[in-house]
């Protein structure tokens, strides 16, 4: 039966979507069409897939095959056949007796938000197992316990009763990839599966992920903006640029032979990990033209950190948080969110700090700006000791470090326009007069890049970039001498990721701005980094030059960091990581807990690697 | 758990320590409000208003009044009104809770079914005509003043349409105990439940409407429909069960402070001698021994209740469970 099943569906894709078109209602009752004309196939047993940038229309195309758009403010064209079911033509309940938990399966991009908070996480799959098939409680049970094995989650029978937040994001994906497992799909959508997770668990998961596909012999539909995810998964992709398709075919051919000029473009500004080798300075990404595809060339950084004095010096930086509980509250354990930091920032370096969730990167940024009231140790920045400055000299030290934050429209008061937002801290350190502020963001907003009439505009209409721009110019704002940038590109598509990263080191190279830049991404500071310090629950465990730390990793978790990193080359389409299964990394320690005394170990000049005990 | 409840009875003790002063000191520190001269009585002779003084103790510390009043109101139980010489607070107060109490719960668990009922059908219908129909009635209801609404009740049923058949089984106004005659009980209080619960359904069927909705933007509730389940199972388990968090914790506020006395309304207008209605009363003589017995007596039930409440989201949300 099962055998017969397979040659029947080897005939014909599982998934063919032609000439689809999908609207949305927009204001003013005005259909907005989104997805036009676009037509491909999945065939059993194969990864197709579908890339672009934000607003591509990748996930509606996703959600138009499960029929999850709502069917008020959506129309959709065209036909799209899923295992031998006309998709567009089924009502709600024959998507739920077919399609939806039956024939495809979905998971989605935030695994974190994706189950359901309130229910345990065994209850949630055996809700999948049952919703459509009738079995006794104790086989739900043990069907369920198997899935869980399957996506390879330790202790998987006493985890079932766990609820949801007691897991790590990249062991709730496995959850969310169990749950969609259940009903045996013979197309599983992965919309963005791994776009919210650590570069480390990124690798788990493809590799869980392609382990799956080869048992069940399921077709996957792969949905992602990162080339380097899809030259790792798909045999064919489909590259699609507002609505439409622009160019589809084996992933390896559309790799070394991008015909279209806009594929050319997205693959040009794609960080490349190791296409910095040889390089001693930091370097601009290459310059790419979205119409043509070509690449220019960077200019290279014109100036060099002055070594003469740091402008910031941190020594011995500990930040830990009390946990509470148990009666009145008292304090039951510690987070060691940053142990024993020391590094030092001299003028027009970039310093990077990278490291996965959770490994307290974020919180020293917070700490030098005593963001905290929890850090001991010294920080020095231009000759002041920041954790003794009395209130009002630390407002004015602020001045000089400024921050540039994740997410541009969240930092926003959405009722200010642009130009008040840019004048207002320049007005508040009364550094001048109304007028010479309003002098000052006009030049600014034009050296990031926008038009000066842009200022009377309000933050919501921007595009992410462009966001991006107005908080640097903000920060400029105040002639920082020290930008800490803490995840600031990480939001942003690649092509656009490319263009801030090089405005940012424009900055660098006019101003002599030193940069503390925190971020997960190994590509991208590898471009912006003159040094590079790892750290790893709350510890730097190696810091040096960036050529040396990239070329010459010394320490194991900084190998696992940058063997992790996926890199645009097909090549690497049958890549196994074989990285054992992480679970929660936490620094939080018994009240009693003294840290180990770390020793580091002088490899090269400046190279430092902590020393295991 | 334990530690849980015994954490919020500690947390009860102290509130209830907090209120009773600030009761009792703004009573004496209201201008030109001698006690003494308030009990003698308008117009009373200078030695009448100083016996008084002595007879009630008025002329000690207020350390020591506040003592005396706490003593005798919890332990010998024997605090008397200073408006009514002779009438005893607590078997007062204690006679008046079980009508307050009647009404309240009677009429919480018509609005909670009415709530929720009228909630999750307006949110399965959002912006269809069950949705507007329910909203607009729930709009009225928030929008009618409780008295009138009772007035009205109260013409209807004991005046113009009394001697038809639909209503002449309501009986006069007025409470009747359960253990006196529970079938005259239940008749009696028909109506100001269905009065009192009204403005409450059409609040918490607003609220819980609108958590639903915003609860389907959630992510997981997209997981829930890509898994396959009916629409029903996504409504009733995923998007209600989240939505309902924040209702349970407004019934508890509204329940605690509705027994305390603020269903007072609902109870002058049919009649019933609750304790709204003594804390009233109370308040119009400046009576501070009754005053402070119903103020505690309802503070005594907004911090149980939100404890209860407490307790129940941790059932409903295993999130809140930990810390």
């Amino acid at each position: 039966m099962k055998d017969l099943q397979a040659v029947e569906t080897t005939t014909a894709p599982i998934l063919s979507i032609r000439d689809l078109s999908v609207s949305f209602l927009g204001a003013r009752n005005s259909w907005n069409r989104v997805i036009e004309g676009l037509s491909f196939d999945v065939n059993p047993g194969e990864t197709v897939a579908l890339v672009g940038e934000s607003g591509s229309g990748k996930s509606v195309t996703s959600l138009s095959v499960m029929g999850l758009l709502d069917p008020t403010t959506s129309r959709l064209e065209g036909s799209i056949r899923l295992a031998g079911h006309d998709v567009l033509n089924l009502d709600e309940a024959g998507m739920i007796r077919h399609i939806r938990g039956q024939a495809a399966a979905m998971i989605f991009q935030e695994p974190m938000t994706s189950l359901h908070p309130i229910y345990r996480v065994g209850d949630q799959i055996i809700e999948a197992l049952t919703s459509h098939r009738a079995m006794p409680k104790a086989e739900a049970r043990a069907q369920a316990i198997a899935l869980l094995e399957r996506v390879r989650i330790p202790n998987a029978a006493r985890r079932m009763e766990d609820y949801p937040h007691a897991f790590s994001g990249g062991m709730r994906q496995r959850v969310m990839i169990a749950m969609a497992l259940a009903s045996r799909p013979k197309l599983l959508i992965a919309d963005e599966p791994t776009t919210a997770l650590d570069v480390t668990v990124q690798g788990e998961i493809l590799d869980l992920l392609k382990d799956l596909q080869a048992e069940y012999g399921m077709a996957m539909l792969f949905i992602t903006h990162d080339m380097g995810v899809v030259a790792e998964m798909a045999d064919r992709t489909v590259v699609m640029l507002r609505g439409r398709w622009v160019e589809q075919g084996p992933t390896a051919e559309i790799f070394a032979r991008p015909s279209q000029p806009y594929t050319k473009a997205l693959l040009a500004s794609v960080p490349v990990l190791g296409s910095m080798k040889g390089e001693a300075a930091p370097l601009r990404f290459p310059l790419v033209d979205m119409q043509t595809g070509e690449a220019r060339p960077p200019a290279p950084l014109q100036s060099s950190p002055d070594l003469s004095a740091p402008i910031l010096d941190v020594r011995h930086l500990v930040t830990r948080f009390d946990v509470h509980g148990g009666l009145f509250n008292r304090r039951v354990a510690r987070v060691h969110a940053v142990e024993n930091v020391s590094f030092s920032i001299f003028p027009g370096e970039t310093l990077s700090l990278v490291g996965e969730s959770g490994c307290g990167k974020s919180t020293t940024g917070r700490s030098i700006i005593r963001l905290n009231n929890r850090s001991t140790g010294s920080v020095i920045m231009s000759g002041d000791e920041v954790f003794a400055l009395r209130p009002e000299a630390m407002r004015q030290k602020r001045r000089e470090i400024q921050m540039i934050p994740q997410d541009p429209l969240a930092s926003m008061n959405p009722r200010m326009t642009v130009g008040d937002a840019l004048v207002e801290p320049f007005l508040e350190h009364r550094m001048g007069r109304e007028a010479e502020a309003r002098d000052k963001a006009t030049r600014l907003i034009e050296q990031v890049g926008l038009e000066r009439a842009m200022l009377d505009r309000y933050p919501h209409e921007f595009s992410g970039g462009q966001r991006q721009r107005v908080c640097i110019a903000r920060a400029l704002m105040l002639d920082p001498k020290l930008i800490i940038a803490d995840e600031s590109v990480s939001a942003l598509d690649v092509s656009v990721k490319a263009q801030v990263v090089n405005l940012l080191m424009d900055i660098q190279d006019r101003f002599g701005i030193a940069f503390l830049f925190i971020s997960h991404d190994i590509a991208v500071v590898e471009r912006v980094s003159h040094r590079i310090a790892v750290m790893y629950m709350g510890e730097i465990v190696e810091i040096g030059p960036r050529a040396e730390i990239m070329e010459r990793p010394r320490h194991a978790y900084t190998r696992q960091l940058i063997g992790a990193v996926t890199v645009p080359d097909p090549a690497r389409r049958h890549l196994r990581r074989n990285q054992q299964i992480n679970e929660l990394k936490t620094p939080i320690r018994p009240l009693d807990f003294t840290p180990p005394v770390r020793r580091y170990e002088q490899v090269a000049p400046g190279h430092l690697v902590m020393v295991e005990n | 758990m334990l530690a849980a409840i015994f954490k919020r009875l500690l947390r009860m003790v102290v509130v209830m320590f907090g209120i009773s002063v600030i009761t009792f000191l703004i009573f004496f520190a209201t201008p030109s409000s001698d006690p003494a001269a308030r009990i003698a009585g308008r117009n009373a002779a200078q030695e009448t208003i100083e016996a008084v003084r002595k007879d009630f103790g008025l002329d000690r510390p207020l350390y020591v009044q506040y003592g005396l009043m706490m003593q005798r109101l919890f332990i010998s139980q024997d605090l008397t009104s200073f408006a009514n010489r002779g009438q005893k607070i607590v078997p007062t107060v204690m006679a008046a809770a079980p009508a307050t109490l009647s009404l309240v719960a009677g009429a919480a668990v018509l609005w909670m079914l009415g709530g929720v009922v009228a909630g999750i059908t307006a949110a399965a219908f959002r912006g269809r005509w069950p949705d507007k129909i329910l909203m607009g009635i729930s709009m009225m209801a928030v929008a009618m003043p409780v008295f009138w609404v009772g007035e009205m009740v109260n013409l209807v049923t004991q005046n113009r349409l009394h001697d038809t058949w639909a209503f002449s089984w309501v009986p006069a106004l007025g409470y009747t105990p359960f253990s006196e005659d529970p079938g005259l009980w239940f008749r009696s209080m028909v109506f100001p439940w269905l009065t009192l619960a009204f403005l409450y359904i059409g609040l918490y069927g607003r609220m819980l409407r609108t958590g639903i909705i915003e609860t389907y933007q959630e992510d997981y509730i997209r997981t829930a429909r890509a898994k396959g389940l009916t629409g029903r199972k996504v409504l009733l388990k995923h998007a209600t069960r989240s939505a309902i968090i924040p209702i349970v914790i407004m019934f508890g506020m509204d329940f605690g402070v509705l027994v305390g006395g603020a269903a007072v309304l609902t109870e002058v207008v049919f009649g019933i001698n609750g304790v709204g209605r003594l804390t009233y009363q109370a308040l119009k003589v400046l009576d501070l021994p009754m005053i402070l017995a119903t103020v505690l007596y309802a503070s005594f039930f907004v911090v149980v209740a939100n404890a209860v409440v407490d307790l129940l989201c941790l059932l409903i949300d295993p999130r809140m469970r930990r810390a």
